[in-house]
């Protein structure tokens, strides 16, 4: 039986963390994931874990210490946000060239500047080519879920890397909502105990971990990390069935919403997409053929698969809470387009940005765009594919 | 199938208007219903103007944005009615529940352009009987719950002595002063219009 309880974004994820039990969490506070250390240092004083909990002076420092411990042998965890992920960025790239299979709780806030502490998904867009695997999740219940589900993908032998769960900071990192819980017992055999193969504090097997690297290697080593992404897509399925087996929640690499017979299709992710789910729900009752993917897993890109969800739309919008400011459209968008192009699916397409520092989207505004795919469905014209969502246009 | 409430917050900052809005998820979560509660986050400084949410419904809540069209709104400080447009999207089938002492030819006059139902009760009277001291946020509680009808008097008073033992497990004696606060204002809110 699973427990049920009401819990913040930020609680769960911290809840996730005490059940997992850690051998090292280092972080540095930061808005709106500070809680989660928060939580975690009074687990950790009150003895419900055994974790080290190394209170570091930066991000840097955070995700510095967390190389060094999973290198040593440990199993390690950290939360951040927006600049605080920014900080981390040099060792972001170090930790998955090493294959050091960290686990990460990054509540997305908008990367300054100017100054915000409000939601987007510009941080985690900032390390999408980091070769870190990165999941979003909707809600708290996800948010809990994905963590549960993070260490069993990030170290299976076939796959060695690192791992981030996203959820919008506010947005459900400070909203209390029911969750059902998994019995302690239970997450501690499913995430089971680390063993790593190769590390540091292994005397019968001395190793060098990031030494130089040049012409001679380093390009097999990058393919490697590639090669272990592209593995990584059976891993993350294989734990999604044993999870399913035991909390009766089905995920995969994304959710397709009343996708069966769907003409107007809206692609997006986390929390934004409980509210698009809304919208559909009230569209379908209006007899609108309208449907929703809702993408879980962004790293690795499950490219064939979403082409293929998508291939009987008439007209898609992808929206993307971040701009990526290249003239054309935003992230989520490309890796969409191209996926279908190179699938040779071809369905007219927009790129929507929108949600910028926290600008509060509502059903309202995802119903202007099934609107425009409506009208998109309808005559064939896409117009300016690269628009925005709820932004205030000068004169 | 359409069983969602919305409600909407309005206090200045310290009053605890956001603690009000996650005791009432607390005590709706209680008694099984699917809860929201969240502030709107923004530069917090004591006084100022703060909204928090709740959304509760017998089926999951996925909506995740912040609420224009409340079914109820609930006003901490009256002060608000002249700096703050309280009843904006308010359903008129709805109601608004203000902490004032001030006459109802006095309110009506100040929310003339609401065609729902207004409630006042005086929170502060009450919660320095209760209590000795102005908490409003407990009496507010109760007084949503009452119009509302959430859920009956019965249950909301048994859940929140079960919560205030929890919350106040090493100051036990302020919790009869509470559960009076809270019990006063299910009995006087009083309707305007």
């Amino acid at each position: 039986m699973s427990i049920r309880e009401r819990l913040s974004g930020n609680e769960a994820a911290a809840t996730a963390m005490k059940q997992i039990n850690p051998d090292v969490v280092a972080a540095f506070p930061i808005t709106p994931s500070t809680e989660i250390p928060q939580y975690f240092s009074t687990f950790v004083s009150n003895g419900q874990v055994d974790t080290e909990f190394v209170a570091v002076e930066s991000e840097h420092s955070a995700m510095s210490a967390c190389i060094g411990a999973e290198a040593a042998g440990a199993r390690a965890m950290t939360a951040t946000s927006a600049n605080g992920l920014s900080l981390m960025w040099e060792m972001i790239y170090i930790a998955s060239s090493l294959r050091l299979p960290i686990v990460m709780s990054l509540v997305n806030r908008a990367v300054s500047g100017p100054l915000n502490i409000h939601n987007d998904h510009s941080d985690a867009m900032g390390v999408r080519d980091a070769g870190w695997i990165m999941l979003f999740s909707e809600n708290n219940q996800e948010a809990y879920d994905n963590l549960v589900m993070a260490h069993r993908i990030a170290e299976h032998k076939d796959v060695l890397l690192p791992l981030m769960v996203c959820q919008d900071g506010f947005i459900t990192s400070h909203s209390i909502e029911n969750i059902e819980l998994i019995e302690d017992e239970k997450v501690k055999e499913f995430v089971g105990k680390y063993h790593p193969e190769h590390y540091l504090l292994n005397d019968k097997e001395p190793i060098a971990v990031g030494p130089l690297d040049l012409q001679a290697y380093l390009f097999e080593h990058k393919k490697q990390q590639a090669d272990a992404m592209r593995r990584a897509k059976k891993v993350i399925l294989e734990v999604a069935e044993d999870f399913e087996k035991m909390t009766g929640r089905k995920y995969s690499f994304f959710e397709e919403y009343k996708m069966e017979d769907a003409e107007v299709v809206v692609v997006c992710m986390n929390s934004t997409a409980g509210t698009a789910k809304a919208e559909v729900d009230r569209l379908r009752e209006e007899g609108v053929k309208a449907g929703l993917v809702k993408v879980r897993c962004f790293r690795p890109f499950p490219a064939e698969e979403i082409a293929k969800a998508l291939q009987n739309a008439k007209a898609i919008a992808v929206l993307d809470k971040s701009d990526s400011l290249n003239g054309a459209g935003g992230a989520l968008f490309e890796d969409v387009v191209s996926a279908m192009y190179t699938e040779n699916i071809h369905v007219p397409t927009l790129s929507y940005v929108y949600g910028i520092g926290g600008r509060d989207t509502t059903t309202k505004d995802i119903g202007t765009v099934y609107s425009d795919l409506l009208d998109v469905a309808k005559t064939g014209n896409v117009g300016n594919p690269y628009r925005y969502l709820g932004v205030r246009e000068g004169k | 199938m359409n069983d969602l409430i919305e409600i909407r917050w309005h206090g200045r900052g310290g009053q605890g208007a956001k603690t009000a809005s996650l005791l009432l998820a607390d005590a709706a979560f209680n008694t099984g219903k699917y809860i929201q509660g969240f502030p709107e986050y923004g530069p917090e400084r004591m006084g100022a103007p703060i909204v928090a949410y709740n959304r509760i419904s017998n089926n999951p809540i996925t909506i995740h944005s912040n609420i224009y069209e409340p079914d109820f709104v609930v006003v901490v400080d009256d002060t608000l009615l002249d700096c703050v447009d309280v009843t904006a999207g308010l359903k008129e089938s709805g109601a608004i529940v203000i902490n004032s002492t001030k006459t109802n030819e006095e309110l009506s006059e100040k929310l003339k352009n609401y065609g729902g139902a207004v409630y006042k009760i005086d929170a502060r009277g009450i919660s320095i009987e209760a209590l000795g001291k102005y908490f409003p946020n407990t009496p507010m509680l109760a007084a949503i719950v009452k119009v509302s009808g959430i859920m009956t008097d019965e249950e909301f008073l048994n859940d929140m002595v079960g919560s205030f033992k929890h919350k106040f497990a090493k100051k036990p004696e302020v919790i009869e002063g509470n559960m009076k606060a809270l019990e006063m204002a299910l009995a006087q809110v009083e309707k305007v219009k």
